[in-house]
């Protein structure tokens, strides 16, 4: 062979290399659907705001809670339905008392750095988590978790290392709780919960969350960071399961407009973003495959304030009980939000695990019948067009408020010749009203911390530091107690629910609905996911 | 001159004092606090924060703790919202960007504005001065929360040339939509001051006889006309400047350029305490000195008047 030759052999025989592996890279499949994946495994979201922070245990918002899902792994995580999958933990125990929780941890877990996860990263992290000297806004979520000595550690009566939390070895954590929790193993995929890597905290300080800083245990590792604008993750090498991870990059855009968000996602740039109030019957004409509604874990309720400073009218339940009725719940969700909520007459949403909901009287009604019965209750109080009653109404500012307000108070006004005074207040300024009951009804929301109905019902407890209603039923409160350690609380649920719906001291008016454009190409958003709790590992994109 | 400069250098300091009192008294007089949400903290974590934060100091101590913290060790404190990050990492982070659109923004501004208002001023009554008037009458009217989606729909939707929002360290492509935003409605403000302006010097006395002289119209407008044009238009230029550095929270929100002019309005609204009293004395102390340099400057243009 000359050399010419040679060297057309050779160029030949790397012509083919190449395009054999452009080939191969272009036509990955997925194993298990089978799926040919994008040749660039990339997802780009938008967030509202920049998270107040995103340290795990300083964190406080369920965007961060998104970010942090990607970057750490807790004990437990949730699969595409929320249910609950191993996550660096392999599995628990619970003694017999349901007091003592044993979790085994997996021996090839790791931090982005290489070095092992060990149950002794959970304990400080937790500990960390209740020390009066981080002063987390979270803190209250160890408590929540009925860890022992939680309170009195946050108080500062208790030494961190009193909590409930002890490493028995490597690779063995006991957490131990003051009262049964049916859903304690839930709890642990919640944030609050993940493991923080001591020696990286101890040489950074407040600034170990900066990308270069951060040392993470999730699929995906903090490469990129500039607060208010983007945030990239890359692939953790060093994650035990990245070989069945795909997308390779997560990049968080920080877009304050929802409707240039919409704009940008429409010219490609992002992947997923919300879907600006209204505009979902238009987009899902528009994009049927893009247009995404799921059901969300908040509730959207008005509170009535029944102590003294409250409207002395409103005292009386069977005028709160013709308030509710006479809101025509599905005009609200088909005319004014339209995005895919549903009417509520129990505050506990629908989708919540494990709970059916109860047989409302109102529910089933005719709106018609409602609307007969409201006047009916009303004119027995002594109110009439000639008497009218007169409320007033506030709610935070928000376009999306003042509509559902506005309907509402019509509603009331046709119905009931109710004359409602509406007023918004800026957040802060409204919070501090409500806060201190110097309302008469106010808007509400409440979503959901944990899949299970008590983390709604619990803010009916007389004790709740939520119950801005002030709301005081003996029975209410004995129903919640016993369903803490009830093998099948739904029979208490159902009476809580019906007692709300008798005294009325909140009206219930929609489940929320979350609504998204999502890039049709990216498969395994967990739409079952009541929580929306989403891990970006579980995603991968479909070539088009 | 210099004494003029050190005298004003040495009022400044009672000014900012005063303000920094004043912002701190109002800030707190406001209903709520950085800690209220949705869901009330539990008490004893609200003390925890409260205590980590200072809040549990009494009123006058706090003031003085942060006046001396900000003038002996030029810390403004921890972001109250912003839980990882200090107030000095946020304004280390946001005023560069909003530093470098709202540089670009001014020499648009004023470029394109005195060119308007002088064309106009100088052509006044034909159809240039009419195409002048209605550009800036039209610029002025168009606020930048309209155009601002605008110039994304038709850049980055329609046209596909330019990413619709972001920083990305200050590329180009990422400055000219908020350069455009941010500079139309200055840019027609200084086009309107330089037509009246100079449409009063061109019937002065000495531009009539620079006139008689036999000057080329070109000498009059260049070495006559211009200078004199120019005294009202620097005094809108000072605060103007200091305005479009310190940037504007539509375009920071519109483009998320991540830029401190969101903070104005944001921290006030989350009741973040020092990020508000950071950014009242960044603009304070902008304002203040570039007030100064413009005193100076008309000093320069306008022969009549000394220090």
């Amino acid at each position: 062979m000359t050399f010419k030759a040679k060297m057309m052999a050779s160029s030949a025989a790397m012509i083919i290399a190449t395009s054999g592996a452009a080939w191969a890279d272009g036509h990955a499949t997925h194993p298990e659907t089978g799926d040919v994946l994008a040749s660039e495994q990339t997802f780009t979201y938008r967030d509202l705001d920049e998270s107040p922070s995103i340290d795990p245990g300083v964190a406080e918002d369920s965007a961060g809670g998104d970010i942090l899902r990607d970057l750490f792994e807790g004990l437990m995580s949730q699969d595409a339905d929320g249910n609950l999958i191993p996550g660096v933990a392999t599995g628990f125990e619970v003694s017999d008392d349901n007091l003592v929780y044993t979790f085994t941890l997996r021996d090839n877990a790791k931090w982005s750095n290489g070095d092992p996860v060990v149950a002794g990263d959970f304990e400080y992290a937790w500990k960390r988590a209740a020390s009066p000297e981080l002063a987390s806004p979270y803190s209250w979520y160890i408590e929540l978790m009925s860890l022992e000595n939680a309170a009195a550690v946050i108080a500062g009566e208790m030494d961190p290392s009193e909590l409930g939390v002890t490493a028995i070895d490597d690779a063995t954590l006991e957490v131990r709780l003051t009262q049964p929790l049916p859903y304690f193993a839930q709890m642990v995929t919640h944030f609050t919960t993940f493991p923080v890597h001591k020696a990286t905290v101890d040489a950074h300080g407040s600034e170990w969350t900066q990308a270069g800083n951060m040392v993470s245990n999730g699929a995906y590792k903090l490469t990129e960071f500039v607060p208010q604008e983007r945030m990239v993750r890359e692939r953790n090498e060093m994650y035990w399961d990245n070989d069945n991870t795909y997308i390779d990059t997560v990049t968080r855009l920080v877009i304050p407009d929802e409707n240039v968000a919409l704009t940008r996602y429409l010219a490609g740039e992002l992947d997923r973003t919300a879907v600006p109030t209204g505009q979902f019957p238009r987009l899902s004409e528009e994009y049927p495959d893009e247009a995404l509604s799921v059901p969300t874990a908040c509730s959207y309720y008005y509170t009535i304030n029944l102590t003294d400073t409250g409207n002395p009218a409103l005292m009386d339940p069977n005028v709160r009980k013709a308030l509710s009725l006479a809101i025509d719940r599905d005009i609200i969700v088909e005319n004014v939000l339209a995005g895919g909520q549903k009417p509520a007459y129990t505050f506990t949403h629908w989708a919540t695990a494990g709970f059916e909901t109860p047989n409302i009287p109102m529910a089933s009604m005719e709106q018609a019948d409602r609307n007969a019965k409201a006047a009916e209750l009303m004119s027995a109080a002594g109110y009439d067009a000639s008497n009218p009653l007169a409320i007033d109404l506030i709610y935070n500012t928000s376009e999306g408020h003042k509509s559902v307000a506005i309907a509402v108070s019509q509603m009331w006004k046709q119905t009931l010749g109710v004359e409602t005074t509406l007023a918004n207040q800026e957040w802060q300024t409204f919070l501090e009203t409500r806060g201190n009951q110097d309302y008469q009804i106010a808007r509400a929301g409440w979503c959901a911390d944990y899949n299970e109905a008590s983390t709604f019902l619990d803010l009916m407890d007389s004790d709740s530091g939520y119950n801005d209603a002030k709301y005081i039923n003996a029975e209410v409160d004995a129903l919640l107690a016993e369903a803490k350690t009830a093998d099948n609380p739904q029979a208490n649920y159902d009476r809580v629910e019906e007692l709300i719906a008798q005294d009325t001291p909140i009206i219930p008016i929609y489940h929320y609905a979350s609504v998204n454009m999502l890039n049709d190409n990216l498969v395994g958003w967990p739409v079952n996911n009541f929580q929306q709790n989403w891990y970006s590992k579980d995603f991968y994109k479909s070539a088009e | 001159m210099t004494a003029y400069i050190i005298r004003r250098l040495a009022v400044a300091v009672p000014t900012l004092l005063i303000l920094v009192i004043l912002s701190f008294i109002l800030m707190y007089a406001a209903p709520g606090g950085p800690f209220n949400s949705e869901r009330p903290l539990p008490p004893q974590v609200l003390a925890n924060l409260e205590a980590k934060y200072g809040l549990d100091q009494p009123f006058w101590k706090r003031i003085a703790t942060y006046v001396w913290s900000v003038t002996t060790q030029f810390d403004f404190g921890p972001s109250f919202k912003f839980k990882d990050r200090s107030v000095n990492d946020i304004i280390a982070q946001g005023f560069p960007v909003t530093l470098t659109y709202g540089f670009w923004s001014f020499i648009v501004a004023v470029v394109v504005g005195v060119s308007l208002g002088a064309a106009a001023a100088i052509r006044q009554n034909s159809w240039l001065d009419y195409l002048a008037v209605g550009i800036s009458v039209g610029a002025q009217v168009l606020p930048n929360f309209v155009l601002g989606p605008i110039l994304i729909i038709v850049f980055t939707l329609w046209l596909g040339i330019l990413p619709g929002g972001g920083w990305n360290g200050g590329q180009w492509q990422y400055l000219v939509m908020p350069v455009i935003a941010l500079s139309t409605s200055y840019m027609a403000s200084i086009a309107r001051i330089t037509r009246s302006s100079m449409l009063e010097v061109l019937n002065t006395n000495f531009i009539r006889t620079a006139r008689a002289k036999g000057l080329s119209p070109a000498r009059v407008i260049w070495k006559h006309a211009l200078k004199p044009t120019m005294l009202p238009v620097i005094s809108y230029l000072g605060p103007a400047f200091v305005g479009m550095i310190t940037g504007s929270v539509v375009v920071d929100l519109i483009f998320s350029t991540g830029g401190i002019g969101q903070f104005f309005v944001n921290s006030a609204f989350s009741r973040d305490y020092s990020v508000i009293m950071g950014i009242t004395i960044l603009v304070g102390s902008l304002t203040i000195l570039f007030n100064l340099v413009v005193d100076i400057l008309y000093a320069w243009i306008d022969p009549k008047i000394r220090y």
